[in-house]
């Protein structure tokens, strides 16, 4: 009997996570084919679909892994003009849409996981505040120097400047990334299917991933670094392989996202949306992923619906924010817990024995 | 000359970096925590010298005076109400709620003084001084900062070396437990250096809005976090370290905004921060601490 | 038959093997402090063998030099016949050193048996994208590794445990649970640091019995530090005893019972502090 709960609860989780994704994707499909929903609400679709997978795929460093990441952002930057660039070199070369976007999305991915390698061999090594601290400072870099740059294609290939757009050289060329006017151009292509994919392939690999060897190493290392040492853990490398992941999952939902615009500056992606980010995930609750994925939809959602308080969203966030902390950390929150978890389990236990 | 100026303008930016990072030192130390909302205490001094000066017609020193009684009491009752209860907190749990008032304090700022931006009006309304002909101009503002930040770092210095509160800030910072036994009031300690913090922040605010005069509800997170990096260039919880650092990093912006790039001159502050960690992570001037196992 | 140093601990059914830890004058500094000095010890292959002495004499520094958390100033280490220098805690707990920590190091949040899983780490075989995708063999080594764990569970009386979250359990079954979690790396020598700290007699008396149950099942080593004196007196083979960070005796648990430097270290210590008591 007691080999079965473990099962179930994995199960559990699995069948709740997709579970819900795939039942709004039931009723929001149809609702949006048959012009329903509101054009203002049925534009924020894809991107309710990529804060959703930001927010599992932060949720992998802050929650299992046990690291601040104040930057994740600025893996999602990457993904999305990585992603522009390769959508609009592939114009011709690849004709169908989908297929173009699921390139542009993989290729998002790649150099987004790149990125979190590059950054990640630092950054691991250090600890607590100063890791935090150090992902924000990648993060305002990344933004800072694809605010420089500028890429244009044309018949000869690739052109990369940091000075200005003249600088390319090219020959009736396209522009592409035109320094802080950001990525121009861009054919939308995302679509809320396309996110409902995107979020299903993030539950698939973040669930599998925390329901193995690898997983359970990466929560040992959280739970106590020293003791997993002890055991022949190498720290180091499984904190970079749930860095590199997280980091992969964010530049894929970045290139969705930039996808479902003309343009998109690296503006978009600073440090306010990693902080946002972030609010979901601890909102949802650090290592929930169905948490993550409600808190996302909700408060994504929530200024939308109430028009009125609109001025006062991040207000709002902040406050919450503040009094999630306090509510599950503080040493009288902490106690007031324990006591009613404890007549819980009794309660429950006496039942047993009754039953 | 292009290089004096420059060397001047960078320390006195650098000395309001030092100014604040003094802050994050020092509750670092004593609290072991990074107070992500101490830049945006900046901005709230910056806005209540601004009104009083604005709306009030007070005089300059008066709204400073204003600026510092007012953070003071903010820093208190941040540190009581979000700070306190997590004591034993895990740090990525304080980090996320000091991140929470952050966005608290910015967005209340938001409501009271909108988004657009104030141009701040300069405390000290004198003439720069031209020098060699005009070829070399110093602001009166940025000799106003370099000795605030001078006379700061003394007055701090003696506080702590000498005073008998300072005294017992240091012992809380060594070591908590240890302090508290020898009948230091832990609660007390932090909520003075919470206190002298945010009354520093109140007086970097002012200096920092003098020199470049836009007041918006951001205009303290960046500064904040810069000033975060220099605390920690210079060593994490030491008082010369913050000012080293600030300066240090103050004249480094300066510089790759002339000589490099006006775009990329917060990338590359911030690159110091990440070759700083990596290099030497207690900075130029801290100490080494050993994880107990 | 091996020559071993005289003033080795290996007890008699040991000593025609090569030792399985052999340490030569081992020495640690602490910004300029001495915190062990010229520490040399040999321990046999199965031998029981405890590390006493008053508090603060260096013996947890001597684990942790042992398992490279700390990297020693002087001296070396040999685990069986290979030298640990600059290994990493983790390189070094591959090679067969196993640990536990006098304040409990346990993943509080995880399960009693996935606290284990995790000690068996290097001995599952799954790779990345099995454990991605739960294909190529993810079944397979699952089944393994719940196995195993559900075994060694049971060697201490645990398995009925298994799903608890491991940080709810009460104290003693934490030990026993850190222990379990130990021997998953499949250890030849498993350092205990005060495994009956805060345990009554009876926990104390089975405490013993596992001990020497680890020692015959698993054919390895057991070190440990402990300042009950009725336990390391009745099961350790070989005792060292370190004072101020250098050892003042080895032997059996007979001669450092007559020894006058141990008496001295021990009883001094106590004068002295009645001493203070009464200044």
């Amino acid at each position: 009997m007691k080999k079965t709960r473990k099962l179930n609860k994995f199960t559990l989780t699995n069948i709740k996570a997709y579970g819900i994704v795939i039942l709004a994707f039931i009723i929001l499909y149809p609702m949006q084919s048959a012009g329903l929903i509101s054009n203002s609400i049925s534009g924020q679709l894809v991107p309710i679909c990529t804060y959703i997978v930001m927010a599992i795929s932060l949720n992998l460093t802050v929650g299992f892994l046990g690291e601040l990441s104040l930057g994740h952002a600025g893996f999602m930057s990457v993904g999305a003009f990585t992603g522009v660039i390769t959508a609009i070199c592939l114009q011709n070369a690849v004709p169908a849409p989908a297929l173009r976007l699921l390139i542009a999305i993989i290729a998002g991915g790649i150099f987004a996981g790149i990125a979190g390698l590059v950054i990640g061999i630092p950054v691991l090594r250090l600890r607590g505040d100063y890791l935090a601290i150090v992902t924000l400072a990648f993060g305002e870099i990344i933004k800072n120097i694809i605010n420089c740059l500028y890429v244009g294609v044309d018949a000869s290939g690739l052109h990369i400047s940091m000075t200005n757009a003249d600088a390319l050289g090219m020959v009736n060329g396209q522009l592409i990334l035109n320094g802080p006017q950001g990525a121009v151009g861009i054919t939308k292509m995302a679509s809320l299917t396309a996110g409902v994919i995107l979020i299903l392939f993030t539950l698939f690999v973040v669930l599998n991933f925390v329901n193995s060897k690898t997983g359970r190493a990466v929560t040992a290392i959280r739970d106590n670094r020293i003791a997993a040492e002890s055991v022949g853990i190498g720290v180091t490398r499984y904190k970079l392989t749930a860095f590199i992941i997280s980091a992969a999952l964010a530049g894929m939902a970045g290139a969705l996202y930039a996808m479902n615009f003309s343009t998109i500056a690296a503006k978009k992606f600073d440090f306010n949306t990693s902080i946002l980010i972030l609010v979901f995930v601890v909102l949802g609750g650090m290592g929930n992923i169905v948490g993550s994925i409600i808190a996302t939809a909700l408060l994504y959602m929530l200024p939308e619906l109430l028009r009125g308080v609109a001025d006062y969203r991040m207000l709002v966030y902040a406050i919450v924010l503040i009094a999630v902390m306090l509510a599950t950390n503080s040493e009288k929150a902490k106690q007031l817990w324990e006591r009613t978890s404890f007549k819980l389990k009794n309660n429950k236990e006496k039942e047993r024995g009754e039953g | 000359m292009t290089f004096i100026s420059n060397l001047i303008n960078g320390i006195s930016l650098g000395s309001v970096y030092a100014i604040i990072a003094l802050g994050y030192t020092m509750v670092y130390g004593i609290a072991k925590m990074l107070n992500f909302a101490h830049g945006d205490v900046i901005m709230v001094g910056a806005y209540i010298s601004f009104c009083a000066t604005t709306y009030l017609n007070l005089p300059p020193v008066v709204s400073v005076l204003l600026a510092m009684a007012v953070c003071t009491v903010l820093g208190v009752v941040i540190e009581g109400l979000a700070y306190k209860p997590l004591r034993k907190a895990s740090s990525l749990a304080v980090l996320i709620t000091a991140i929470g008032v952050s966005y608290f304090l910015q967005n209340v700022a938001l409501l009271i003084w909108g988004s657009a931006p104030k141009t701040f009006s300069s405390i000290v309304p004198l003439d720069s001084i031209a020098l060699f002909g005009g070829k070399l101009i110093i602001t009166v503002e940025s000799i106003v900062t370099v000795v605030a930040c001078i006379l700061i770092m003394i007055l701090l210095t003696l506080f702590t070396k000498k005073t008998r509160m300072g005294k017992g800030m240091r012992a809380v910072s060594e070591d908590k437990d240890a302090a508290e036994l020898m009948g230091i009031n832990v609660n007390v300690s932090i909520s003075v250096t919470f206190a002298i913090g945010s009354a520093l922040a109140a007086i970097a605010g002012v200096l920092l809005c003098s020199a470049y005069p836009v007041l918006v509800p951001t205009t303290g997170s960046m500064p904040g976090i810069k000033a975060f990096t220099a605390a920690v260039f210079g060593g994490i919880g030491s008082i010369p370290g913050a000012m080293v650092g600030g300066i240090l990093l103050g004249i480094i912006e300066i510089f790759s905004k002339s000589y490099i790039s006006t775009a990329l001159s917060d990338a590359i502050v911030f690159a110091v921060l990440i070759v700083v960690l990596l290099v030497k992570p207690t900075g130029i001037l801290g100490k080494k601490i050993m994880e107990k196992v | 038959m091996v020559p071993v140093p005289s003033n080795a601990i290996i007890p008699e059914r040991d000593i025609d093997k090569t030792p399985i830890l052999e340490t030569h004058h081992l020495g640690i500094d602490f910004g300029g402090l001495t915190a062990v000095d010229e520490f040399s010890l040999t321990v046999g292959r199965t031998e029981i063998a405890g590390l006493i002495g008053p508090n603060g004499a260096g013996k947890t520094t001597v684990f942790n030099l042992l398992t490279n958390v700390y990297q020693p100033t002087r001296g070396d280490i040999i685990l069986d016949g290979r030298t640990t220098a600059r290994k990493t805690a983790a390189q070094v707990s591959r090679m067969g050193i196993a640990r536990t920590f006098q304040n409990i190091r346990l993943f509080s949040e995880m399960s009693v048996i996935d606290n284990v899983k995790v000690g068996l780490h290097n001995s599952i075989n799954q790779s990345l994208a099995a454990s991605i995708t739960h294909l190529f063999g993810y079944g397979k080594s699952e089944k393994k590794s719940r196995d195993e764990a559900l075994e060694l569970l049971d060697f201490f009386n645990m398995a009925d445990l298994a799903e608890h979250q491991a940080g709810s359990l009460p104290y003693g079954e934490q030990r026993r649970l850190e222990i379990a979690r130990a021997l998953a790396t499949h250890p030849c020598i498993i350092l205990l640091d005060e495994p009956a700290a805060g345990m009554n007699p009876s926990e104390t008396t089975e405490l013993m019995e596992n001990i020497r149950r680890i020692r015959d099942n698993f054919h390895i080593a057991v070190m440990l530090i402990e300042h009950d004196m009725n336990l390391v007196m009745n099961i350790c083979e070989g005792i060292c005893v370190l004072d101020h960070g250098k050892v003042i005796a080895k032997g059996s648990p007979e001669e450092i019972k007559s020894n006058p430097a141990v008496i001295e270290a021990y009883l001094g210590r106590k004068k002295e502090a009645a001493e203070d008591a009464e200044g």
